[in-house]
C-alpha cells in the first residue's frame, strides 16, 4: 500500500498525457473523518466535473480479489492514480444472475481465494482517506442480507463507500436496504434497461442519489460490438425522468463504441475488458492508458 | 400481504431487466388462467394426453404389515413419468396465448426438461433445456429423450455444473430473449408469479387426491407426505389441504434429502438445515455460508438436489401447518428396494424419501388410519443410480468404479 500516491498528485503526473484527455486534476476527496457517514452527491458532483471539463466520466468495474487480492488491490490503486472518476468494486456472488461469462469467473475465482464482504470493507477502509476516487459496490443481494442491512450500511460507510448497485434488487424489493443506505448517506444507485417503463423509471426515481446506471443492452455484463437498437429511446426516457447523471454499462471495450453512440451519455462503466485485461496479465494503469489513447 | 408473498417469504429479486417479462407473466395468470377456455383446453391435455386422472393406489402389502391403510397418489403414472407435465403443459399452453414461440426450460435430473419439450412439441413451441454439464453426463439418456423431443439442450459450464448454475443460465438467457421466450420454470419456487403459478397448477395432484380419498374410505387421509426439493409436487399436494378449513386436522409431511447423512457433507434440506436468504429471486430458506455465497447441495436423487427451496414451503413451515423432516440418501434407497418389492411399483429415487419417512415413522402413525403418499415419479430414470448403490439387487454387479462417491465434503 503507498497511502500517499494520491495526495501528493503523483498519479496524475504518471499518466498526464492520458490525463489530458480522461479529465485533469481534480479536487481531493474529502472523507469525513471518523463521522460514519457517507457521501452519495461526491458520485453526481465527480461526474458533473469530468463533463464540465468536456468529457464522459470514467467508471471502470473489477471484481474483489481478482485476477488475485494482491493485484486486484494494485488495480484499485492504479484506477485511482489514474483518473478513474468513480471505481466500481465486484462483491463476489455464488450465483451472479445478472453477469456474463467473464465477471462469473472473475467472481468463482475470487470467491475461491477467500474475498467476502467484510475483507473488501476493511480493505477499503484502510485506504480510504488516501483514495481520490469514490468507491461503489456492486454485488448481489444474499451478501449485504447476510452481513446486515444496517451494519453493512455503516460498515460501508465507515469504509468509504459512496454507493451500492445491486443488480438483482428491483425498486419493489429495495426498501430495507434503501432506508439502511440513506441513513448513512449512501446512495443506491438504480439500475435501469432498455425495456424499463417511463413509470418504472419514476419508481426508481423517487429514492435515487448519486447516478443512474442504464444497462445499455438485453442482456448479462459483457462486451459486445453493437448496441441494441433501443439504447438511445432509453436514453432519452431516462434523461426526461431522472435528474441525475446517466451511466452508461454492460458492454462496453472501447472509446470507439462511445463515438459511435447516437447520444452522450455522462458517464461509462467499462467492466469485462478491463477484468479480462488484467488476467492476461496486463495492469490497471496500461488499461487506462490504452483506453484514453485513441 | 404484499404481492407474492407467503408470510415473510417469496418476492421478487430479480434484475430489473427481467420485471417487465414477470409482470406480464403476472397478468398474464391474472387474465388467462382463470379463463373458461383455458381451463377447458387444460383439462383435455391433461386428460387425453398426459394421462389425468392418476389413480389412488392402495397398498395391500406394505398397509398389512405398517397397520394403516398406506395410498399412494400415482404421478408416477403421468406421462413422461412424474408429475412435471401438469405444470410444462399449463405454462406451455399459457405461453402460447401469451404469444411466445420459444420454451426455456432448466432442468437438474431431466425430468422437467423431458416434460418442457414433450409440451413444447405437443403444442408447437421451440425449446430450449439449460443443463449442468455434470448432469448432461449424469443423465445422458434424459438429454437424448429431449432431443428426440426435439429440444435444444444447452449445457451449462458455469459454477457447480449443476441445477442452481442451469438456473441461473437460464435466466440470462430469458433477460436476452424475452421477447419471444417464456421461462417455463420446473418448480413452485423462484421470483414472483413462479410459486403461485407452479403450484396453481400442480394442486390438481391434492384436488384429486381428496376426491379420490373420499371416494375410496369416505374420509381426508389422516396423514399426506410428499418430498420436497424446490417443492412443486408438495405444494401442488398441500395446497388444497391447506386452503380447506375442512382439512385442517389433516397433518401434512413434506421430506427433505439430507445426503449421505455423514457429518461434514452436503445435504438438500434448507428447510431444516438451512437459514433465510435470497436466492434465484426468491427470499427463503437456502443452504449457505456465513457471507450468504450459495452452498452446493447434495442427495442421492437428482430432484431434489438443490440448495433452496419454495417460499411457500418456508412460510409452511413457519407458520407449523407443515412439518418438515430430513431422510437420507439409505433411507430412500431401502424404501425404494422395499416398494418395489412388496407393490411391484418402482418410485422415483425422490418420492422413496417420502415413502421412506412414512416406513420410519409407521409406529407413529394412526394404527387402522389413512396414509397418503404422493408418488411424484417413476424410478425408470435412477437406474443408473441404483445400480450404483445395491449391487446386489442388479446382478451382475457394475465393475466399473464408483464416481464420485456419495460424500461430498464441504
Amino acid at each position: 500500500m503507498s497511502p500517499t500516491i494520491n495526495q501528493d498528485g503523483k498519479g496524475e503526473r504518471t499518466l498526464s498525457s492520458t490525463m489530458e484527455q480522461a479529465g485533469g486534476p481534480r479536487p481531493a476527496r474529502t472523507l469525513p473523518p471518523g463521522s460514519g457517514q457517507g457521501d452519495a452527491s461526491v458520485l453526481t458532483r465527480r461526474i458533473e466535473e469530468a463533463n464540465a471539463a468536456g468529457r464522459i466520466a470514467f467508471i471502470p468495474f473489477i471484481t474483489a480479489g481478482f485476477p488475485s487480492p494482491a493485484k486486484f488491490s494494485a488495480a484499485l490503486r492504479e484506477l485511482d492514480e489514474g483518473g478513474a472518476d468513480i471505481i466500481e468494486v465486484g462483491v463476489p456472488f455464488s450465483d451472479p444472475v445478472a453477469d456474463g461469462p467473464v465477471v462469473e469467473e472473475a467472481s468463482r475465482r475470487a470467491l475461491a481465494a477467500g474475498t467476502g464482504l467484510r475483507g473488501i470493507l476493511e480493505e477499503l477502509a484502510a485506504d480510504a482517506a488516501c483514495r481520490r476516487a469514490p468507491v461503489v459496490l456492486m454485488g448481489y443481494y444474499n451478501p449485504f442480507l447476510q452481513y446486515g442491512l444496517t451494519r453493512f450500511a455503516q460498515d460501508a460507510a465507515a469504509a468509504g463507500v459512496s454507493g451500492c448497485i445491486v443488480p438483482d434488487l428491483p425498486v419493489d424489493e429495495d426498501g430495507p436496504l434503501r432506508a439502511a443506505l440513506a441513513a448513512r448517506a449512501v446512495a443506491l444507485i438504480p439500475l435501469v434497461g432498455v425495456n424499463t417503463s417511463p413509470a418504472r423509471m419514476r419508481a426508481y426515481a423517487r429514492g435515487a442519489a448519486g447516478y443512474v446506471y442504464l444497462v445499455s443492452v438485453l442482456g448479462v455484463t459483457g462486451e459486445r460490438a453493437a448496441f441494441a437498437d433501443e439504447l438511445a429511446g432509453a436514453f432519452t426516457r431516462a434523461a426526461g425522468v431522472f435528474s441525475l447523471p446517466l451511466a452508461v454499462g454492460f458492454g462496453f471495450s472501447g472509446p470507439e463504441q462511445l463515438k459511435n453512440l447516437p447520444f452522450r451519455p455522462q458517464a461509462v462503466v467499462v467492466g469485462s475488458a478491463l477484468l479480462r485485461f488484467l488476467d492476461a496479465g496486463g495492469s490497471a494503469a496500461d488499461f487506462i492508458r490504452k483506453f484514453f489513447a485513441d | 400481504m404484499k404481492k407474492g408473498y407467503f408470510g415473510e417469504f417469496g418476492g421478487c429479486f430479480v434484475p430489473e431487466l427481467l420485471m417487465p417479462p414477470l409482470l406480464e407473466l403476472e397478468e398474464a395468470c391474472a387474465d388467462i388462467l382463470p379463463g373458461e377456455e383455458f381451463r377447458a383446453e387444460l383439462d383435455g391435455l391433461l386428460r387425453g394426453y398426459a394421462g389425468r386422472e392418476t389413480p389412488l393406489t392402495l397398498c395391500p402389502t406394505l398397509s398389512r404389515e405398517l397397520g394403516f391403510n398406506l395410498y399412494l397418489k400415482r404421478e408416477d403414472l403421468l406421462h413422461t413419468g412424474a408429475h412435471k407435465m401438469n405444470n410444462t403443459l399449463g405454462q406451455a399452453l399459457l405461453a402460447k396465448r401469451m404469444g411466445k414461440s420459444v420454451l426455456a426450460a432448466e432442468t437438474g435430473a431431466g425430468q422437467h426438461g423431458v416434460a418442457t419439450a414433450a409440451a413444447a412439441a405437443r403444442l408447437g413451441l421451440s425449446c430450449v433445456v439449460f443443463m449442468g454439464e455434470e448432469d448432461t453426463r449424469r443423465q445422458a439418456a434424459n438429454v437424448m429423450r429431449m432431443r428426440l423431443l426435439g429440444a435444444e439442450v444447452r449445457p451449462v459450464a458455469g459454477g457447480t455444473r449443476t441445477l442452481k448454475d442451469a438456473i441461473n443460465e437460464a435466466l440470462r438467457f430469458w433477460i436476452a430473449e424475452q421477447r419471444t421466450t417464456h421461462y417455463c420454470f420446473g418448480t413452485a419456487a423462484g421470483p414472483h408469479p413462479f410459486p403461485t403459478l407452479v403450484r396453481d397448477l400442480q394442486s390438481v395432484i391434492g384436488e384429486e387426491t381428496k376426491a379420490q380419498c373420499r371416494s375410496a374410505f369416505g374420509a381426508l387421509p389422516d396423514v399426506v407426505a410428499a418430498c420436497v426439493g424446490g417443492g412443486s409436487n408438495a405444494a401442488g399436494m398441500f395446497h388444497p389441504f391447506v386452503a380447506d378449513r375442512a382439512a385442517g386436522a389433516v397433518r401434512l409431511a413434506g421430506i427433505e434429502a439430507g445426503g449421505t447423512g455423514e457429518p461434514g457433507c452436503h445435504t438438500s434440506a434448507p428447510l431444516n438445515l438451512g437459514s433465510p436468504g435470497v436466492l434465484h429471486g426468491q427470499y427463503s430458506m437456502l443452504l449457505q455460508d456465513a457471507d450468504g455465497q450459495i452452498l452446493p447441495s447434495h442427495s442421492v436423487s437428482a430432484g431434489l438436489d438443490y440448495p433452496g427451496v419454495g417460499p411457500e414451503h418456508a412460510w409452511f413451515r413457519k407458520s407449523g401447518r407443515v412439518e418438515y423432516h430430513v431422510v437420507v440418501d439409505a433411507g430412500a434407497l431401502r424404501a425404494f428396494a422395499r416398494l418395489c418389492r412388496s407393490e411391484g411399483i418402482i418410485p422415483a429415487l425422490e418420492s422413496s424419501h417420502a415413502l421412506a419417512w412414512v416406513l420410519e415413522n409407521a409406529a407413529a402413525l394412526p394404527a387402522g388410519g389413512n396414509v397418503v403418499v404422493n408418488l411424484s415419479g417413476r424410478g425408470d430414470k435412477d437406474m443408473d443410480i441404483i445400480r450404483e448403490h445395491m449391487p446386489d439387487l442388479c446382478l451382475p454387479a457394475r465393475t466399473a468404479e464408483k464416481e464420485d462417491g456419495l460424500c461430498h465434503r464441504q
